[in-house]
């Protein structure tokens, strides 16, 4: 019976499959080039893509279309890496996330020589980050980095100063905890972040590491690096928060779930990206005009603010049957006068640092001018080093954090336990045959 | 002699001519897939780029080398796997198995509106997997499930329980849904079966003035054994392919992590199609081992028939 299901759903897809194939994507047949984009899913993400799209669709003659791509950047990963290994030519100009360049760097074109000054103009770690196996993959379009928020008028009213160090961030959140929830505040919280098991968790426990001076995982030789009393210490702090100043259920929080905690107001930190900042000073927000944004806390007097880098970069598929016209629309889309509209309309953090100068873009933005030091402090999450495997990496990251975080174990233990498993990735990878 | 046998041998050849539709629709869908399955377990292939790997023999099982042991059978996350795919396994089954012979013992009774219960009973048999697993997922939710809301009004729990959390009350959870789910199919074999009994037996028990449980375990048990057999095999290589519950109701979670979950993973998230494979493969033989086992287990009970 169980065969026989299995039986049915194989040609149910066969026939599916098929359908497919012989139906086909529709295609215009004039004279200029049909260039097909995945951009933002909905939104204003997905707005600004397609106006800009279609502009310049329009300027030079061409046709665009926009591809609908899944919400969930998990689930887009896996539709483009379905098309590209197959060699599909159905997604010209890819969005791709900045971690994705190494993993997706055989399927896309170079684009050092048609846009290789431009990047050399934007936050030198994306460049790097793009740059790989001497071909620049993407274009970065707009960037992210992490960003501690906090409570103005909580940290006015009890005398304290935004933290400079962790030391000090536990020390505040601990003390205007106590005191809220003394005053009847009982659902109050110190500080929140995302723990939950997910790439989310790769990006804190990086800033914590890195901001300690333990490195950021793997160097660029691809060898483990975090297993040194700066990791320890830094995961081991981050383990005492849970429970004391950030809640239990902080192991299972994503981006969207810290901001809830936060913006109904019942927390006094929070670590997010930038996109928070316009939701929490709204016209809705409970906590409007009560915010304000910090760079992350350094690890010690010696440490240093480590903020992890984030953003989505503009690709060209290497099976792209109209190359020069979608290498053309990532330079249309990617221009300042295009990235400065995205900053005024949808508070998109530009690349480029000239932008941060504008006097429109920080009149619109004034938040801005404060996280430009974060975004040319980004660390880069091992993407580089990793390359193909990632996604790999970032899962044992994650979960050798989480058992840490969740008390199952201490970042001694775990740190050698994630050393062994990078091991394995690496055997598999055959990192060890390259390097000789 | 040489007639009959003519006879047989004609009747094998139009035997096989009916048979070779489905032989060949199960080379092409089961077969060969299995096959290539087998083949890229054996390989370095990944879907950076599928077309060039190297063939590496059973590195991707086990292999030591550089001072450490490698392949699926020694890495952690995949021992891990297997003991939640086995726990699942035996929890799931026996709950179904002893919950499904009580379920069919209920229905089987003339109670008034047995036909109603017997289509009531169907339901979460009838809804696809993904659908209920969402459902549950919902209910289950920390923060506005509707199972934390009835509890905490019930006044049985005091706060929110993360029930598909970082915890082992996932795999509980888990094992909970699936037993709501498919108690009904074992109910309905079992009720089939009882529903065959000769009613001599029972009248016989009756008149002699025997104890019902008495009656049950020496009379009703033993003649619906092979209906259980039959269950609890179908039920058996289910659970331990287990993946839709899963992987909608968690994800990849390492606490309920089954084989197929961890295969899915490394084929599609880590694009390793040789470890990928070899974990699929993997399955496939411990599938097939639990199968050969529970069959030679069996034989005994087919000769006592037999007899």
């Amino acid at each position: 019976m169980a065969v026989s299901a299995c039986i049915h759903h194989l040609r149910l897809f066969g026939v599916a499959l098929l359908a497919m194939l012989a139906l086909g994507p529709a295609r215009a047949q004039d004279d200029g080039a049909h260039v097909a984009i995945a951009c933002g899913a909905l939104g204003i993400e997905l707005e600004l893509c397609r106006d800009a799209a279609q502009e310049w669709a329009a300027k030079t003659g061409n046709t665009v279309e926009i591809v609908n791509t899944p919400n969930s950047s998990s689930d887009r990963f896996q539709l483009y890496v379905q098309l590209l290994s197959s060699q599909s030519a159905d997604i010209d100009v890819l969005q791709i996330d900045v971690v994705w360049a190494g993993m997706l760097e055989s399927h896309l074109a170079d684009l050092e020589a048609p846009l290789g000054k431009r990047v050399d103009r934007m936050f030198p770690a994306l460049g790097a980050n793009n740059r790989v196996n001497g071909k620049l993959v993407a274009v970065p379009w707009y960037i992210d980095a992490g960003v501690l928020y906090y409570r103005k008028d909580l940290l006015a009213k009890y005398g304290y100063q935004p933290p400079e160090t962790w030391d000090q961030l536990t020390r505040t959140a601990a003390a205007i905890q106590q005191a809220e929830r003394r005053a009847g505040n009982q659902r109050m919280w110190g500080y929140v972040f995302q723990a939950k098991a997910y790439e989310g968790l790769t990006c804190n426990a990086l800033e914590w590491v890195s901001s300690y001076g333990g490195g950021s995982f793997l160097d660029l030789d691809r060898q483990f690096t975090a297993d040194n009393p700066q990791a320890r210490a830094a995961l081991n702090r981050a383990a005492g928060w849970i429970g004391t100043i950030a809640p239990r259920g902080v192991l299972n929080y994503d981006e969207e779930a810290s901001r809830g905690v936060f913006q109904t107001g019942n927390a006094v930190f929070m670590r997010n990206w930038p996109y928070a900042w316009a939701l929490a000073q709204g016209e809705e927000s409970p906590v409007r005009g009560k915010v304000g944004v910090v760079a992350l806390p350094k690890g010690g007097p010696n440490g240093e603010s480590a903020a992890a880098l984030g953003g989505w970069h503009l690709a060209v598929s290497r099976y792209s049957r109209h190359r020069a016209e979608a290498i053309d629309l990532v330079k249309y889309l990617t221009s300042a006068q295009e990235q400065k509209r995205r900053a005024i309309k949808g508070a998109y953090n530009p690349t480029l640092t000239a932008l941060y100068d504008d006097p429109e873009v920080i009149e619109a933005n004034p938040f801005f001018a404060t996280l430009y030091p974060a975004f040319e402090n980004a660390v880069a999450r091992p993407a580089r080093p990793a390359g193909a495997r990632y996604n790999q990496v970032s899962d044992a990251i994650w979960r050798a954090s989480y058992d840490v975080l969740q008390g199952d174990s201490k970042a001694g233990p775990a740190l050698t336990r994630l050393e062994d498993e990078i091991a394995r990735i690496a055997y598999r990878a055959r990192w060890n045959e390259a390097a000789r | 002699m040489s007639r009959r046998s003519a006879i047989d041998s004609a009747r094998a050849r139009s035997a096989w001519m009916f048979v070779a539709p489905m032989l060949i629709v199960l080379a092409l869908v089961a077969a060969w897939p299995l096959a290539r399955t087998i083949w890229f377990s054996m390989t370095n292939a990944t879907l950076v780029d599928l077309t060039t790997y190297d063939f590496i023999w059973f590195d991707n099982f086990v292999v030591h080398a550089e001072g450490r042991w490698y392949g699926i059978f020694t890495d952690p996350q995949w021992l891990r796997a297997l003991w939640n795919t086995l726990v699942f396994a035996a929890v799931s089954v026996s709950l179904e198995l002893v919950l499904g012979v009580i379920v069919a013992l209920i229905v089987n009774a003339a109670l008034p509106g047995r036909g109603l219960m017997r289509a009531a009973m169907l339901v979460p048999w009838a809804i696809p997997t993904v659908v209920s697993a969402k459902i549950w997922q919902w209910m289950l939710n920390d923060q506005f499930g509707v199972v934390n809301a009835m509890l905490e009004g019930a006044g049985f729990i005091d706060g929110p329980v993360a029930w598909l959390g970082g915890s082992s009350l996932a795999m509980v959870s888990i094992i909970m849904v699936d037993v709501w789910k498919t108690t009904p199919f074992v109910a309905l074999l079992v009720l089939a079966a009882l529903q065959t009994l000769p009613k001599e037996i029972y009248e016989a028990a009756k008149v002699d003035g025997i104890h019902p449980v008495k009656v049950f375990f020496k009379v009703t048990l033993p003649l619906i054994k092979p209906a259980l057999v039959v269950a609890v095999i179908f039920r058996l290589l289910d659970a331990m392919r287990m993946f839709d519950l899963v992987y909608v109701m968690t994800g990849s979670s390492e606490e309920t992590m089954t084989l197929s979950v961890f295969a899915r993973q490394a084929l599609v998230s880590f694009q390793d199609v040789g470890y990928g494979s070899a974990a699929s493969t993997g399955l496939f033989l411990i599938i097939a081992l639990i199968t050969v086992i529970y069959i030679m287990a069996l034989k005994p009970l087919g000769r006592e028939k037999a007899a």
